[in-house]
Formats: structure tokens, C-alpha cells, sequence
């Protein structure tokens, strides 16, 4: 049986790791490689890495970084971060990375995603779309730029042209619940879900195992990112890279899928 | 000693780690010279199907690669896309595979999912063994191994199937034709079921 994903999403500043909260005010976590390690140890069921400064400040992705992640993870990675060009997913691939997550340079250009999959598969394209709510028009709206920049595009209609195009998974990024940990934007989830035959990963929100086993029971076979639940401890935010154990993981599948619907639950 | 085939495609140094951390020995192999001689193969790989065919020509490796695993009958393993490329063809691409092995490599049919499975088959799903010798032994039953693919390698003779996984129906995630192994999932991104898998390979 295919299980659900239980994915560590880790944002990579100045060369060190970060956790935001709604994509603002970065705080300093730790080294990349070392987080790296310990999640091996605790054998994740693959990783996700994301440069924030990349696409903001037109940096190339850094490929020796990138380079030593792929070595070192024992699990899947997706890197994230710059990535602009067919020539810089191929790159990436070829340094031993499994999946090349594109946000800004797909949503300017889509066509990149079709060219990006026709050289390395369409299994290896991640489109990455961060949302916020806005109220005055159809409820959700990607941005991009760190979430500074509106694109008046909506995520549903952008999730079905991303997989018409090629896309092999699509994460969604809510900027409201980014680091809040109240849980996630389940409404926005199932409005994605229902319209694409592609994996799609949720990020943004989780706070505790039983925020990813709801999102679990609601969308089955689903990729649930988590970044502050996945790095730090207590209330007082306290860093200590922690992830459920198998058993705690098998526990979260549920038998029978009984998909109760609650509106949203991030209180964003 | 475990050559790895380092052709610009696939995980070469996470799968090297491995074997490092195991005390086998391995190397990196990017020329003719440093392949022919080679014990064992590995043959990595991911991206699409004729992208990594035509870096697979285009590397000065493939006659060396052939008369190791068809003259001298060396152990070979293929991973992901480099299982794949051991059929005759794939749905994928139009370049022919290296054709070690009567097979196909098809894409799932999406009339066949059932609704909640989609494409492509990404995560970590089980995989059933015909067997729990050679490359499943110590494995434990089951082993839990991470794919990402959305075709899969339909080789003509069932007998050729050593591991079975279930997506839109069951399909060949592990097949050994004598010397000639393959496997759709990631050893190398596989924990320790992985790394178990890559240790029997080197053992067989």
C-alpha cells in the first residue's frame, strides 16, 4: 500500500537553516547537513530544501550545497529555490536529487514546466505554490517573492495548468499558516485535491502529529510537510529536530477513511 | 569491488555512501578504463527515459558495459530509470534500451487507477518478494521502499519477477534474469530496507 508522506520541509538562508512564521522574520535553526543527518537517523520518508534567498535576491541555486545534501540524504530530496532555468533542474538532477521544486520561474513562465519535464520527467517536477488568503477576491491567490508579491492567479485554476503542462506533484504553501502551527488550511487542501490526478504535498500550519493525521484522514495518499513542528519543542520554540516514529506513522493511516470535513482549522 | 556507472544521471554518490559506511568496496566509474575490470555494476539512474539513454551512449561506457553484463556475466543492478533502461523500449521515449532483458516499459494506465491513486506513483509502498534469498534476504517479508515513477518495466517472462508491488494492480518492482537485476524503487533513498537490498546485491 502507498503510504502517506511525512515530509521535514527545511528553508535554507545564508547558507544556514531557518524557520519563519507567515514567511517573515527568519530565525536561526541550524546547520543544514547536520538537520540532514539527524533526519537519516530518524529515517524521514524524504525531504523537501528550500532557498528563500534564491529567487528573491536572483541568485543561481547553489549547487555545491546542493550537492552535499544529495550525498548525505538517505532519503528522497526536493530542492527549492532559484530555479529558473531547464538547464538548472537538469543540473540538479544530475547531482543526485530526486525532485526540483519551481515556484516563481513556473508561475511567470509556465511553459518551463513543460520544457523542465520533458528532460528529466514529469516525476521530477514539483510546482510550488504559495497562497494567501484574500478576502476580496476568490478566496486564495498565489504569490511569490516570499509571499511579498501578488499574481492575481488563483491556485485551483494554477493547479490544473501545472498538471496539463506536466507537473509531477504540487505543494501547497499557505503563507497564512506558515509557522503558526494551529494546523492546516484544510479547505484550501481539499480544493486543490479535488481537481488534480497529480500527488500533491501540504505545507504550511502543522503544529502536531494530530494536524497531519486529520489532513491524512481528509485526502488519503497525501505528502504532509511540516517545517516548525519538524524543528523545534515546547512553547517556548525551543530547536530539537523530532519526527514521529514508525509506529506513530502507521498509527496515522487510517483504516477506514471516514473524511470529516471541517472547515478551516488554521485560525489564521 | 562495486562499480558505480557514472554517467550523469542518478544518485551515484548517496548509493556510494552506502557501500562506504558498509565496508565494500566500491567505486565511481566514468570512463571506459575505470569500468572495464568491474566485479559488480550499478547502474543508477533518474530523469526520463531517452534522457538518460542518450547520456548512457554518449558516455564511452555502453560497449564496455555490454560485455560485462553479457559476455562476462557480471552482476549488474539497475535502479529507477536504469531499470528501465534494461527493456528493449519504453512508452517513455523513442531511443531503443539496451535490450538486456525481453521487456517493455509502459506507463500506468490512468483508466486503471482507482481514484484516490495518482500519477506518478510516488512515496513508499511495499514490495512483496518472490523470494527471500538473493537480493531479499534479511529484508524481513515486506520491505518498505520509496518509488517515483509513472511507468513501470513489463519484462515478457514472469519468471523473471523477484519482487511484486501494488499500484493500479500489481507490476515488477524487482526482476533478476541471472546476472541482470533490477529494481524500480530507490535502494539508496530506502533506509534500512535499502540498504539491506544493496548490501545482498554486493553479496550475490
Amino acid at each position: 500500500m502507498l503510504r502517506p508522506r511525512i515530509t521535514p520541509c527545511l528553508l535554507v538562508k545564508n547558507g544556514g537553516l531557518v524557520k519563519t512564521v507567515n514567511f517573515d522574520n527568519p530565525k536561526y535553526v541550524g546547520d543544514p547537513i547536520n538537520a540532514v543527518k539527524i533526519f537519516n537517523e530518524k529515517e524521514v520518508d524524504e525531504i523537501m530544501v528550500v532557498d528563500i534567498d534564491a529567487s528573491v535576491h536572483q541568485k543561481k541555486p547553489d549547487y555545491v550545497l546542493i550537492k552535499n545534501l544529495a550525498a548525505e540524504c538517505r532519503m528522497p530530496l526536493c530542492y527549492g529555490g532559484g530555479v529558473k532555468t531547464v538547464e538548472q533542474v537538469g543540473e540538479i538532477i544530475s547531482l543526485g536529487v530526486e525532485k526540483v521544486a519551481i515556484s516563481s520561474a513556473a508561475i511567470a513562465n509556465p511553459d518551463l514546466i513543460a520544457k523542465a519535464a520533458e528532460v528529466v520527467g514529469s516525476q521530477s517536477i514539483v510546482v510550488v505554490m504559495d497562497v494567501k488568503k484574500v478576502e476580496a477576491r476568490e478566496p486564495y491567490e498565489i504569490f511569490i517573492h516570499n509571499g511579498t508579491k501578488g499574481t492575481g492567479l488563483n491556485p485551483v485554476e494554477f493547479a490544473k495548468a501545472a498538471e496539463h503542462l506536466g507537473a509531477g506533484e504540487l505543494v501547497i504553501n499557505s503563507i497564512d499558516c506558515d509557522g503558526l502551527m494551529r494546523g492546516y488550511d484544510l479547505q484550501l487542501a481539499r480544493r486543490v485535491r479535488d481537481v488534480t490526478n497529480l500527488p500533491i504535498t501540504v505545507l504550511g500550519g502543522a503544529g502536531s502529529l494530530k494536524d497531519i493525521a486529520t489532513l491524512i484522514e481528509l485526502l488519503g495518499t497525501v505528502g504532509a510537510a511540516a517545517g516548525s513542528l519538524f524543528v523545534f519543542k515546547g512553547s517556548y520554540r525551543a530547536v530539537l529536530i523530532n519526527y514521529p516514529s514508525r509506529s506513530e506513522k502507521d498509527a496515522m493511516v487510517p483504516r477506514a477513511r471516514q473524511a470529516v470535513f471541517d472547515a478551516t482549522q488554521c485560525n489564521a | 569491488m562495486i562499480s558505480i556507472v557514472d554517467y550523469g544521471v542518478g544518485n551515484i554518490q548517496a548509493i556510494f555512501n552506502i557501500y562506504k559506511r558498509l565496508n565494500i568496496s566500491v567505486k565511481i566509474a566514468r570512463t571506459a578504463e575505470e569500468l572495464a575490470g568491474a566485479e559488480r555494476v550499478i547502474l543508477p539512474g533518474v530523469g526520463s527515459f531517452d534522457w538518460a539513454m542518450a547520456r548512457l551512449n554518449n558516455s564511452g561506457m555502453r560497449g564496455t558495459l555490454d560485455d560485462l553484463v553479457l559476455s562476462k556475466g557480471r552482476p549488474v543492478l539497475g535502479i529507477c530509470v536504469g531499470l528501465q533502461m534494461i527493456a528493449k523500449r519504453s512508452d517513455e521515449g523513442s531511443l531503443e534500451g539496451l535490450g538486456w532483458i525481453d521487456a517493455e516499459v509502459k506507463k500506468f494506465d490512468r483508466a486503471e487507477l482507482s481514484q484516490s491513486a495518482y500519477l506518478p506513483h510516488m512515496g513508499w509502498n511495499d514490495v512483496e518478494p518472490r523470494c527471500q534469498e538473493c537480493l531479499f534476504k534479511d529484508i524481513g517479508g515486506m520491505g518498505r521502499f520509496y518509488f517515483l515513477h509513472s511507468y513501470y518495466f513489463a519484462p515478457k517472462d514472469q519468471k523473471t519477477i523477484l519482487g511484486v508491488t501494488q499500484y493500479a494492480g500489481p507490476f515488477a518492482s524487482c526482476v533478476r534474469a541471472e546476472n541482470i537485476c533490477g529494481v524500480q524503487f530507490h535502494p539508496e533513498k530506502s533506509h534500512q530496507w535499502g540498504i539491506q537490498l544493496l548490501k545482498n546485491f554486493a553479496e550475490l
